[in-house]
């Protein structure tokens, strides 16, 4: 590797291991491309999706509970058919896909920036801190993530007067679903942080003087965020199954603006009756977008652990 | 030793001091226990003879203290809603919540591990490659869409099994049970495998990749220049030392498993804690939800425990001190 | 004498993204029965894919592309898997480097013992148990039965390694290959496992092949030795013929490169064969650079001065303080280092001696003693405004060239890290150049600023670092085991330009080794460290040719046996 010229950026791009294991993985170029795909689509649901949804006028109940429009009795305008309301399926999918990405990446980075922050303090400062904030970590992580979203979930509604609670719903669950994730983040980020706090490149930057959050931020943190990345998006698909199930439980998002879960649980109650696309559709588009994301973050964790490939 | 079992007992003991605060917390600050002990309408002399039966007025060290007198003796109150005693309502739902976890404990354990072992063995074949496959998309389906698709293919298209409700269940005076029934298992057998399913596979993943981990380690290597059988290498050396990361993830798993049921109880309808809890936080009936709260982390208080007897058990480093 | 093992012209390959990879190009041996055949070469020789090929245990990818490997007569290319499993263990043995790992860490030692010799003997469980017990006797373990209940966590390292070697006898092998057996050892066990892996050979008719890197173990034990370079087996031949007159031109430089424990070179021989590719070492006026503007308030006297240092670390923690177990690693220890002098600190791992480095450095606050730089104490108030300056003119060079880079960043921003934390330079432009001359200085070139650490190597990458400690504008210099994780000929160059710059920045230095021939040609004075204590400190030569301290005595008889070297030096 003894060139003349340093390596450009695009070449050195290219040549990187974890790039190349990716240009080789037919599995997570799908993966990726789904995924994209999904989030373009939901980001632009606006733009793409054939009705809005939230506005009366387009609405008639006389549509109300078509069947997709391959089937006898749909109508060519509703691909997917439509729900008891008269809503199109598909474009309440979109705009119901949109709101769980949304959730699901903010309540990601809300636990991402937490744990990450508290671990790689925790990891470097040690002592009391570490153990403070490792210790309600652990206890933390002996209840369910599920479970504690519930509950903060609960407590955070019960706090908000009823006139707002609809309102500020998405918001509770984000936050609801945030701080449980951050001590995943914060363990991953502590172990990686001692892992390197112990290599002599930290070493060599404090015996040249530099102060503690130069050395966290500039050496630290760009070396922890390998194993980070691998975590934030299998949390992401975890926090999208969290929403989901939040708002199927009827906690999270309210029917007046679905995401996917909401609608799995408004058709549930038409299931019995035949209705199956008004669970089906939202179900299958639930399923493949966590399918994709957990399959990048799969190929991620193999592509970044040197020990396996 | 000594010092290690005082380390995680005193651990347990925080966690219970942390969650029982927490639950305490709930009392006093979600909505007002007064209004939802008598009402909405209720007269101003009516509110303070209540305050004052509560004890709300005394200063809060001396509230939680008494909070925690009555836990210990399993006192949480009356629900808000049913109006009955919480700990009684939850003793007489323990046993279908019990009886489910325990059932897709064995189902996720005894498939998760087999199909562990078997995938993290014979890495390159056919057979591997699919488990893991379909292992991904398990880990993708949302537990609730697994019961909603099983109720859709087994109870509304096939019409062999139930679809919600325990039934069949033998009351043998102090345990209400459905495991001696065909009735009793025919209704347990959906929720087991709905709520066994994630944890499945995330059991099968991880047995699998510590397999694949210890395989590089250098006394497999040592093992195999030795002549060792393959078999002797997979499970006398492989198989044991991937049990100690296991076991942790197994304890983990059933914390999951307890919460998961929640979730589980709600699509089939299974009147365990779960349920009673999910309900409790719709009406916001704060007992049933501090209850359920303390009862939960006793239990995986007990699963920790339990997990680090094992260690002990499987690993000498741990049991003989390095 | 018929032989026991014959290589011809073997070949493997390692299929990669980047290409097929040679790790092994036409190698030919022969090892005869009862005689130790060291396969010596540095890394990435190839020497180890050679032991792994024998047993049909490459990693993969990697695969025997041409040649033949016969045993006892037999071919022992394209056996299948249970036919090569007969001969792994029963008849060919193998020893892994860490005896650390080599081991499952959840069956006891007797188990483990039991398991091997029922399979390659036949015996009942009371008879097997007798022959481990035998095993662990003839490997140098007393109390061998009550050690079979054993785990392995509780040997010690050179005891552990024993266990591997009577885990290799288990099956009565005829060959044993044993890759770089003694490396991560103690110099003082080191010898004593050698002394037994030659025993057992002689007693037992056994053929070994040792797999190092180290000229010294090779010395100790070895009868002929073949030298491995990139792939290939450049020469073969007697120990005293390869050590004393080598004739290919890589075995001679390897030689030379070894550092001389009988006495004080000026400079090490340069190895022009192997590191072709390092410019000269560039120059600079030092009176009018940058790098020389802290020369200016030089004053004479001590650099460092540390007295009564005392630090202890908490092995097992409890409430308790009488059932705490603590660790004195560095107990009562004083010295002075002047203005100039290189000063050596030596010692076996645990000693001390890098926690002491690691103590002057700042990293550790000492629990007892005080330390002084260039003058200032450094301990009791150690974030005041002097103390941050007295230390800034102290830097580290570390052991491992891996770990010390930060991967993450380009060798310019490393480098340069100091001098823009400290605004050393007026501009950017600056900072750029001066960086340039310090990658020149080191012998790497300006053009190495672009590039990122990944693409070095060890040695190189020992170059950056130097570089990085340079850009502060040190007057000490800390080096803690700085050649240790390079190869020997790598070494002598890394030490000649720590030589350069100390003679021509006027630098103090404080070299921390375990090898004592290195120090002997580094350093002025040298102290002796054994459980955190100081032994004694004496003039190098002195305590070269009469050592005060029995430990010193001790230490020096280890030395590997180079009385072979000396005539092709002489």
């Amino acid at each position: 590797m003894q060139q003349d010229h340093p390596m450009t950026r695009w070449e050195r791009f290219k040549d990187n291991d974890i790039v190349w294991s990716f240009l080789h993985s037919p599995g997570a170029i799908v993966a990726a491309a789904i995924t994209s795909i999904a989030i373009l689509a939901c980001l632009f649901a606006p733009l793409i999706a054939p009705f809005d949804p939230f506005d009366p006028s387009q609405i008639s109940l006389w549509d109300g509970k078509l069947p997709p429009a391959w089937i006898e009795g749909g109508q060519p305008q509703y691909l997917l058919g439509t729900d008891n309301q008269g809503r199109d399926m598909l474009s309440t999918i979109l705009y119901g896909g949109r709101l769980s990405i949304l959730v699901g990446l903010a309540a990601v980075c809300l636990g991402m920036v937490l744990g990450v922050t508290l671990g790689v303090i925790s990891g470097y400062v040690g002592g009391v801190t570490d153990a403070v904030i490792m210790r309600i970590a652990d206890v933390q992580l002996t209840i369910p993530g599920i479970l504690l979203a519930i509950l903060i979930n609960g407590i955070g509604r019960a706090f908000l007067p009823l006139e707002l609670r609809q309102e500020f719903a998405i918001y509770v669950v984000i936050f609801a679903i945030g701080l449980t994730d951050w001590p995943q983040f914060a363990r991953v980020a502590r172990g990686a942080t001692m892992v390197e706090a112990n290599k002599e490149y930290v070493q060599a930057a404090r015996i040249i003087g530099l102060p503690g959050w130069r050395i966290m931020l500039r050496h630290i943190l760009p070396n922890t965020l390998r194993p980070v990345l691998v975590i934030a998006t299998i949390g992401l698909a975890l926090a999208i199954i969290a929403e989901a199930t939040l708002s199927f439980l009827g906690q999270g998002i309210p029917p007046t603006t679905p995401s996917l879960g909401t609608l799995i649980r408004v058709g549930n109650e038409y299931l019995f009756s035949g209705l199956w696309w008004i669970t089906f559709f939202p179900a299958i588009a639930l399923v493949v977008l966590v399918f994709a994301v957990n399959l990048l973050g799969d190929w991620m964790r193999d592509a970044l652990n040197p020990k396996l490939r | 030793m000594l010092f290690f079992i005082l380390k995680r007992l005193s651990q347990s003991i925080l966690v219970m001091a942390i969650v029982s605060a927490v639950s305490f917390s709930l009392f006093n600050f979600v909505g007002d226990p007064v209004n939802n002990m008598v009402g909405q309408d209720a007269t101003r002399e009516q509110r303070v003879e209540i305050r004052q039966q509560l004890g709300l007025d005394d200063p809060v060290l001396t509230q939680y203290t008494r909070f925690l007198g009555n836990m210990l003796q399993g006192d949480f109150g009356l629900s808000y809603r049913i109006k009955r005693p919480v700990d009684e309502l939850i003793f007489e739902r323990l046993p279908a919540t019990l009886e489910l976890v325990f059932v897709s404990a064995i189902i996720a354990l005894l498939v998760g591990i087999t199909m562990g072992v078997y995938t993290g063995i014979r890495r390159k074949s056919w057979a591997s490659r699919a488990i893991l496959s379909i292992s991904l998309v398990g880990v993708s389906l949302p537990t609730f869409i697994i019961g909603i698709a099983l109720i859709y293919i087994f109870a509304v298209h096939l019409r062999w099994l139930p679809s919600s409700g325990r039934s069949g269940t033998v009351d043998l005076g102090w345990w209400k049970t459905s495991l001696l029934t065909v009735d009793g298992w025919r209704a347990i057998i959906l929720p087991a495998i709905t709520l066994s399913l994630f944890q499945l596979t995330l059991i099968l993943r991880l047995v699998r990749a510590e397999m694949l981990e210890v395989m590089q380690t250098d006394f497999i290597k040592f093992a195999r220049a030795r002549g060792l059988s393959e078999r002797a290498i997979n499970f006398r050396h492989a198989l044991r030392n991937t049990l100690v990361p296991v076991i942790t993830i197994i304890g983990i798993n059933i914390g999951g498993l307890i919460a998961f049921s929640v979730i589980t109880e709600t699509v089939f309808q299974w009147p365990g804690t779960g349920l009673m809890f999910i309900q409790a936080v719709d009406f916001v009936d704060v007992p049933i939800m501090a209850a359920y709260l303390v009862f939960v982390a006793l239990l995986f208080v007990l699963i920790n425990l339990v997990v680090d007897i094992l260690y002990f058990v499987v690993d000498p480093r741990i049991r003989l001190g390095d | 004498m018929t032989d026991l093992l014959k290589i011809d012209g073997l070949d493997v390959e390692f299929p990669t993204r980047r290409g097929t990879v040679k790790a092994a190009r036409g190698v030919s041996l022969t090892v005869s029965p009862g005689e130790v055949l060291g396969l010596v070469g540095e890394s990435g020789a190839g020497k180890s894919t050679i032991g792994n090929a024998i047993i049909d245990l490459l990693e993969a990818p990697g695969r025997v592309s041409a040649g033949s490997i016969l045993f006892e007569g037999e071919e022992l290319r394209g056996r299948n898997e249970a036919e090569m499993r007969r001969i792994r263990g029963d008849r060919i043995g193998m020893i892994f480097q860490d005896p650390q790992t080599s081991l499952n860490p959840l069956m006891t030692v007797g188990a483990q013992l039991v398991e091997t010799i029922e399979k390659t003997n036949d015996l009942s469980a009371t008879k097997a148990e007798e022959r481990a017990i035998e095993l662990l006797e003839q490997v140098g373990i007393t109390e061998a039965k009550a050690r079979l209940q054993a785990y392995p966590h509780q040997f010690s390292g050179g005891m552990r390694q024993r266990v591997v070697i009577a885990l290799a006898l288990a099956g009565d092998p005829d060959l044993i290959i044993a890759d770089e057996p003694t490396t991560a050892l103690d110099v003082s066990i080191q010898a004593q496992i050698l002394d037994l892996i030659k025993q057992l050979c002689r007693q037992r008719e056994l053929g070994v092949i040792i797999v190092t890197h180290d000229i010294g173990v090779i010395a100790n034990i070895a009868d002929r030795v073949a030298v491995m370079y990139r792939g290939e087996v450049v020469e073969t031949g007697d120990v005293a013929q390869i050590l004393g007159a080598p004739e290919h031109e890589y075995t001679k430089s390897l030689i030379a490169a070894v550092p001389r424990a009988d006495r004080k070179l000026d400079r090490f021989s340069s190895v022009d064969y192997i590191e072709g590719g390092t410019k000269p070492f560039q120059r600079i006026d030092i009176q009018t650079h940058w790098l020389g503007k802290s020369l200016h308030d030089r004053r004479s006297g001590a650099a460092i001065e540390v007295e009564n240092l005392g630090l202890s670390f908490v092995l097992q923690k409890s409430v308790l303080k009488r059932n705490r177990k603590m660790l004195q690693a560095v107990d009562d220890v004083t010295f002075t280092v002047a203005e100039g002098e290189t000063f050596g600190l030596v010692g076996e791992s645990g000693s001390g001696k890098s926690t002491v480095a690691r103590l002057i450095a700042g990293l550790y606050r000492p629990d007892a003693g005080n330390i002084r730089v260039i003058g200032q104490d450094v301990v009791s108030s150690p974030r005041s405004a002097a103390a941050r300056e007295a230390r800034r003119a102290l830097q580290m060079i570390f052991q491992d060239p891996y770990s010390s880079l930060n991967s993450r960043m380009r060798v310019l921003d490393i480098v340069a890290e100091p001098i823009r934390f400290y605004k050393l330079t007026s501009s950017e432009a600056e900072t750029r150049k001066i960086v340039g001359d310090l990658l020149d200085h080191v012998g790497l070139g300006a053009k190495a600023a672009l590039r990122y650490p990944h693409e070095f190597s060890g040695g190189q990458r020992q170059r950056i670092s130097i570089a990085r400690a340079l850009a502060s504008r040190p007057r000490i210099l800390i080096c803690d085991e700085p050649t240790s994780a390079l190869d020997v000929s790598v070494q002598a160059t890394i030490l000649n330009l720590l030589k350069d710059l100390q003679q021509e920045l006027g630098l103090t230095m404080l070299f921390i080794s375990h090898d004592l021939p290195v120090v002997r040609q580094m350093c002025d004075r040298i102290a002796v460290m054994r459980h955190g204590r100081i032994c004694e400190v004496s003039e190098t030569e002195t305590l070269f040719s009469a050592p005060e301290h029995e430990y010193s005595r001790h230490l020096l008889d280890l030395m590997p046996r180079m009385d072979l070297l000396g005539s092709a030096r002489a």
